[in-house]
C-alpha cells in the first residue's frame, strides 16, 4: 500500500534513502578522502540519510575501528561543504566500522559479511548494502569474485546489494567488455553504478532544462542554425602523481571517452519521452550510435604533449620529464578530434572534442557556434567575426550560461561589435549547491539510476574512440606544445582546415 | 556599502540603485524575486539579518517596509554588497498613515517580471491576500508563532486561504514530517492505526501536524497539551507491525523508533528562522498540503 503520508503535490519532503549500509573499499585514496567521505558527511547532515546508516571501510592499513572514524572525521572537518555538527557527526560515527583485510583474503571477506550482518541488527541497516569500489580497475576482478564467493553480493528477498565503480571502465571496448563481463556475472545490470561525476554537476543536468524547459532555444538546436559545436575540458595542472595510471591511457581515453562525449550526448540527443533513466539512457545511446569518425583521421584529430615551460607564474617541467614517465613515451596529454554526427537534426554540423592538461586555464564548457546571420548589408560590414552568435554552457569553473550576440557601438556609423549576455549560477541561485558526488551517493542509495551510464553506453563510446586511439598508435612521438599554452599548433591547423577556429574558453 | 536618501521618492531610489549598478557592478540581473518584508511592529533589522541569511540560497531584491510614527516624508535607505548579504535591500521608512498604500510605493522597485513574495515576521494579516502588499503577491509567508491564540489565527488564515499562502509554523515541520513519512516508508504494512501527538500548549506548529496527521491518515486521533513541554515532544503512529515515534524529550535530540528496528538517536533541533525562509524561498508555487491541513483545522 502507497505510504499514506506522502503526496506527490508534497515537495517539501525530500528523498530520504530507506535504511542501509555503504562499504567502501580504498578508503585510503585521494578521492575517498577529499570527496566521498565528505559527500556522505553532507548528506547526514542535510537529514538526507536514513537514521539506520552505516560506513563500512575496508582497507591494508592495521588500524581498528576509532583509527578510521578519525580518518574519516578529519576528511570530513577540512573537506566537508556544510558546517561541522557535532550531533551530526554523533549520529554517523556511531554507525562506522572498519575490516582490515587483503583483496584476496577470503577470511577479511568473511570479516566483513559478518561486520554487514552485526550492522543489519545492531544498526538496523536491513540487509541492504552498497560496495564502493574506489580502487583501481585491476583491483575489481578480485574485489568481485570475493564478494561473491563470501555471500555479500547476493541480496536476500526483499533487500538489495549493489556496486559503484569509478571510471576508467577498461581502457579499449574490448577491455571495457571484460570488466562488465566480470562485474555482470555478480550484479544484475540494474545494481551497477558506473560513476561519471560529470553527470552529477547542476549544470550538466541543467543543460537538460535549458533545452527541453524552454520554447527559445530547441527551435534553432539543429544544423540549420548551429555551424558547429567545441566542446572542451582544459585542465591547468600537469598529472600530478598519477604518471603510473596515466602513462599509456592519454587525455583521450581519460577524458574524450567519458566525460567529452557524455555531454555531446546530452547536447546533441533528441528529447526523451521522460527523465526515467532507460528513456534518457535511450536517446543517449541512439546519438552515440549515429556518431561518425571523418575518413581521414590525419586530418581530423591532433594530439599533443606538455612541454616545459610557465604556467601561471611558475616554472613547469614537460610531460616526458615527470616521474614514472619514459623518455619516449607516446602518450597524449592533448586530443581533439572531430566526429560528426549525420542525422536529421546535425547533419553538416561538427563536433570538435578537445581535453588537455596544462593548458591555458581550467574550464570545462559546451559552446554551440552559430551560423552567421544571412544578411546582404551586415556580412559585408568589416569585422568578419562579428555577428557570430554562440551560446556557451560553462560546466566548471564559475557555472553558468553566456549567449554573444552583436550590438550596434553608438555614432552615427552603422558598426556592430559583439557583446556577451551572461548568466552565471552563483549569481541566481546559491552557491551553495550540492557536490556532484553528494547526488550520485544518494542516487546509489535510492537506487535511482538516471544519471549513471549502463554499459551500453561506455561501449559505444569505446568504439567511437578505438578507431582514434589506434591510429594515434602508429603515428609515433605527439607534438609537443608549450605548458600554459592553448594545445599543439596541429589542434589549430585542423580547425583551419575546415575554416574554423577554436574559441578561447 | 549603505546609502542613506533621507525625505526621498522612489524615482530617487531608482535612479540610485542604476548608478550603483553602473558604477559598482553590483549585479542584480541574476536576481530571482523580490522579497518584501512588511517589518510593522516587528525589528527591521532582525528580519533583515534574517532575509540575507536566506538570500544566500535564493539572491533577491529585499524591500524592506518600515512605517514610523509621526514625519510625513519617505525616508530609505539603500545596502549592497557586504552590508546585503547575497541580495541587495531597500529600507523605507514611510508614515504610519501611508501605508494602506504600500503596494504603490514598492511597485517602481520591483523586479521586471520576477516573482514577487511577501513575508509579515510579525503581525499576521486577517486574510493575507487581501492585503494591498498580499494581493500582488505571488507567495504570502506568514508567521503565526508567538500568537496568544494560534488556534483562531490558523482558523482566520484558513477562511481567507488562497493558493500561495503558507505560514512558518508549517515550514518548521518539515524535518518531522519528513522523518514520519520515510520511517513509515520502512514499515511493510503502513496502515496507521492511531495517532498520537504531544507537545506544549498553544503552538501552531502542532496544531498544524495534527491537521495533516488527521487529513491524511483518517485515523483515530489524539493531541496531549503539556503546558510544561517546550515545542513538540513526540509523535506516535501504531501500525500493526507495532509504533512509529519519534520522541524529543530535550528539544534538541530525538529518538526514533520503528518496528523491527532498533532505536535511533537523531539530532532534530529547532531549525533557525532563516532556514524556514529559505525553504519557502525555494518553491513560488502553491503547496496545497498545507491548505488542506489548514482546512482541516478550522473544520475541527
Amino acid at each position: 500500500m502507497a505510504n499514506p503520508l506522502r503526496d506527490p503535490r508534497d515537495r517539501r519532503l525530500p528523498r530520504i534513502a530507506g535504511s542501509c549500509g555503504l562499504v567502501m573499499f580504498g578508503v585510503t585514496g585521494d578521492l575517498a578522502r577529499k570527496k566521498l567521505m565528505p559527500a556522505v558527511y553532507d548528506l547526514a547532515n542535510r537529514g538526507l540519510l536514513p537514521p539506520a546508516f552505516a560506513l563500512t571501510g575496508f582497507a591494508r592499513r592495521e588500524w581498528d575501528k576509532e583509527d578510521f572514524a578519525q580518518v574519516v572525521h578529519d576528511s570530513v572537518k577540512k573537506y566537508a561543504r556544510t558546517p561541522w555538527r557535532e550531533e551530526t557527526w554523533a549520529q554517523l560515527s556511531a554507525g562506522i566500522r572498519f575490516v582490515q583485510g587483503t583483496f584476496d583474503d577470503p577470511a577479511a571477506f568473511a570479516q566483513l559479511r559478518r561486520t554487514v550482518e552485526e550492522l543489519d541488527k545492531e544498526r538496523g541497516t536491513g540487509g541492504n548494502h552498497a560496495f564502493y569500489l574506489s580502487i583501481p580497475p585491476s583491483a575489481f576482478p578480485q574485489v568481485i569474485t570475493q564478494l561473491r564467493e563470501s555471500g555479500l553480493s547476493d541480496p536476500q528477498e526483499g533487500t538489495w546489494r549493489r556496486v559503484v565503480i569509478e571510471k576508467p571502465f577498461g581502457h579499449n571496448l574490448a577491455t571495457a567488455n571484460e570488466l562488465n563481463d566480470v562485474v555482470s556475472e555478480v550484479f544484475p545490470p540494474d545494481a551497477v553504478f558506473r560513476i561519471d561525476h560529470y553527470l552529477g554537476k547542476e549544470t550538466v543536468q541543467n543543460l537538460l532544462a535549458l533545452r527541453f524547459a524552454n520554447q527559445l532555444f530547441e527551435p534553432i538546436w539543429n544544423s540549420q542554425y548551429i555551424d558547429h559545436v567545441q566542446i572542451t575540458m582544459a585542465e591547468d595542472i600537469g598529472i600530478g602523481g598519477r604518471a603510473g595510471y596515466y602513462d599509456g591511457i592519454g587525455a583521450a581515453r581519460d577524458v574524450i571517452q567519458n566525460h567529452l562525449l557524455q555531454l555531446l550526448a546530452l547536447t546533441a540527443m533528441e528529447e526523451p519521452a521522460s527523465f526515467d533513466a532507460a528513456d534518457l539512457r535511450t536517446e543517449k545511446e541512439k546519438v552515440l550510435r549515429a556518431v561518425r569518425l571523418p575518413e581521414d583521421l590525419s586530418l581530423a584529430t591532433a594530439r599533443g604533449q606538455y612541454a616545459a615551460g610557465w604556467r601561471g607564474g611558475e616554472q613547469v617541467g614537460g610531460f616526458l620529464d615527470e616521474d614514472g614517465i619514459a623518455p619516449d613515451s607516446i602518450t597524449e596529454t592533448y586530443a581533439a578530434i572531430k566526429v560528426d554526427i549525420p542525422n536529421r537534426r546535425w547533419n553538416g554540423t561538427p563536433f570538435y572534442l578537445r581535453a588537455g592538461k596544462r593548458l591555458g586555464r581550467r574550464v570545462t564548457e559546451i559552446a554551440l557556434v552559430f551560423k552567421k546571420a544571412p544578411s546582404p548589408y551586415f556580412q559585408q560590414i568589416q569585422g568578419s567575426d562579428v555577428g557570430t552568435n554562440a551560446l556557451v554552457i560553462r560546466v566548471q569553473p564559475d557555472e553558468g550560461v553566456t549567449l554573444r550576440f552583436g550590438s550596434k557601438v553608438p555614432g552615427s556609423t552603422m558598426e556592430v561589435r559583439d557583446v556577451t549576455m551572461d548568466f552565471a549560477y552563483g549569481n541566481a541561485f546559491t552557491d551553495e549547491s550540492p557536490e556532484a558526488y553528494e547526488r550520485l551517493i544518494l542516487d546509489v542509495l535510492l537506487g535511482d539510476p538516471p544519471l549513471f551510464p549502463r554499459h551500453e553506453e561506455v561501449a559505444l563510446s569505446w568504439q567511437i574512440l578505438d578507431p582514434i586511439t589506434e591510429f594515434w598508435a602508429t603515428q609515433g612521438q605527439p607534438e609537443a606544445y608549450r605548458s600554459g599554452s592553448w594545445g599543439p599548433a596541429e589542434a589549430d591547423r585542423m580547425m583551419a582546415r575546415d575554416g574554423r577556429a577554436w574559441r578561447r574558453p | 556599502m549603505i546609502i542613506d536618501l533621507p525625505s526621498t521618492t522612489t524615482v530617487d531610489i531608482n535612479s540610485e540603485l542604476v548608478k550603483l549598478r553602473k558604477e559598482g557592478g553590483v549585479i542584480t540581473l541574476g536576481r530571482v524575486m523580490t522579497l518584501v518584508i512588511d517589518a510593522t511592529n516587528a525589528n527591521a533589522e532582525d528580519a533583515i539579518a534574517t532575509a540575507n541569511t536566506a538570500s544566500r540560497e535564493h539572491p533577491c531584491r529585499i524591500i524592506v517596509l518600515s512605517p514610523r510614527d509621526g514625519g510625513d516624508t519617505l525616508d530609505a535607505q539603500i545596502r549592497v554588497g557586504g552590508d546585503a548579504g547575497a541580495s541587495e535591500v531597500v529600507l523605507l521608512r514611510p508614515p504610519t498613515a501611508t501605508m494602506d498604500h504600500a503596494d504603490t510605493l514598492v511597485t517602481p522597485l520591483l523586479l521586471p517580471d520576477a516573482p514577487i513574495v511577501v513575508w509579515w515576521p510579525t503581525v499576521v494579516p486577517a486574510t493575507p491576500s487581501a492585503s494591498s502588499l498580499g494581493a500582488m503577491a505571488q507567495r504570502r509567508i506568514t508567521d503565526t508563532k508567538g500568537e496568544d491564540d494560534p488556534a483562531a489565527v490558523l482558523c482566520s488564515l484558513s477562511r481567507g486561504y488562497q493558493p500561495g499562502d503558507t505560514d512558518l509554523a508549517w515550514t518548521r515541520l518539515t524535518r518531522w514530517r519528513a522523518l514520519l513519512a520515510s520511517a513509515l516508508d520502512q514499515v511493510s504494512d503502513n496502515r496507521v492505526l492511531t495517532a498520537h501527538v504531544r507537545g506544549d500548549v498553544n503552538s501552531p506548529s502542532i496544531l498544524l501536524l495534527g491537521a495533516w496527521l488527521r487529513n491524511t491518515l483518517g485515523c483515530e486521533f489524539e493531541a496531549t497539551y503539556d503546558p510544561q513541554a517546550t515545542g513538540l515532544v513526540e509523535v506516535v503512529l501504531t501500525t500493526p507491525a507495532g509504533e512509529v515515534a519519534i520522541r524529543r524529550p530535550d528539544g534538541h535530540n530525538a529518538t526514533l523508533s520503528q518496528p523491527g528496528q532498533p532505536d535511533h538517536v537523531i539530532a532534530l533541533p529547532s531549525r533557525s528562522l532563516g532556514e524556514s525562509l529559505a525553504e519557502e524561498l525555494r518553491r513560488m508555487d502553491a503547496d496545497p498540503v498545507y491548505g488542506e491541513a489548514l482546512h482541516e483545522i478550522k473544520a475541527s
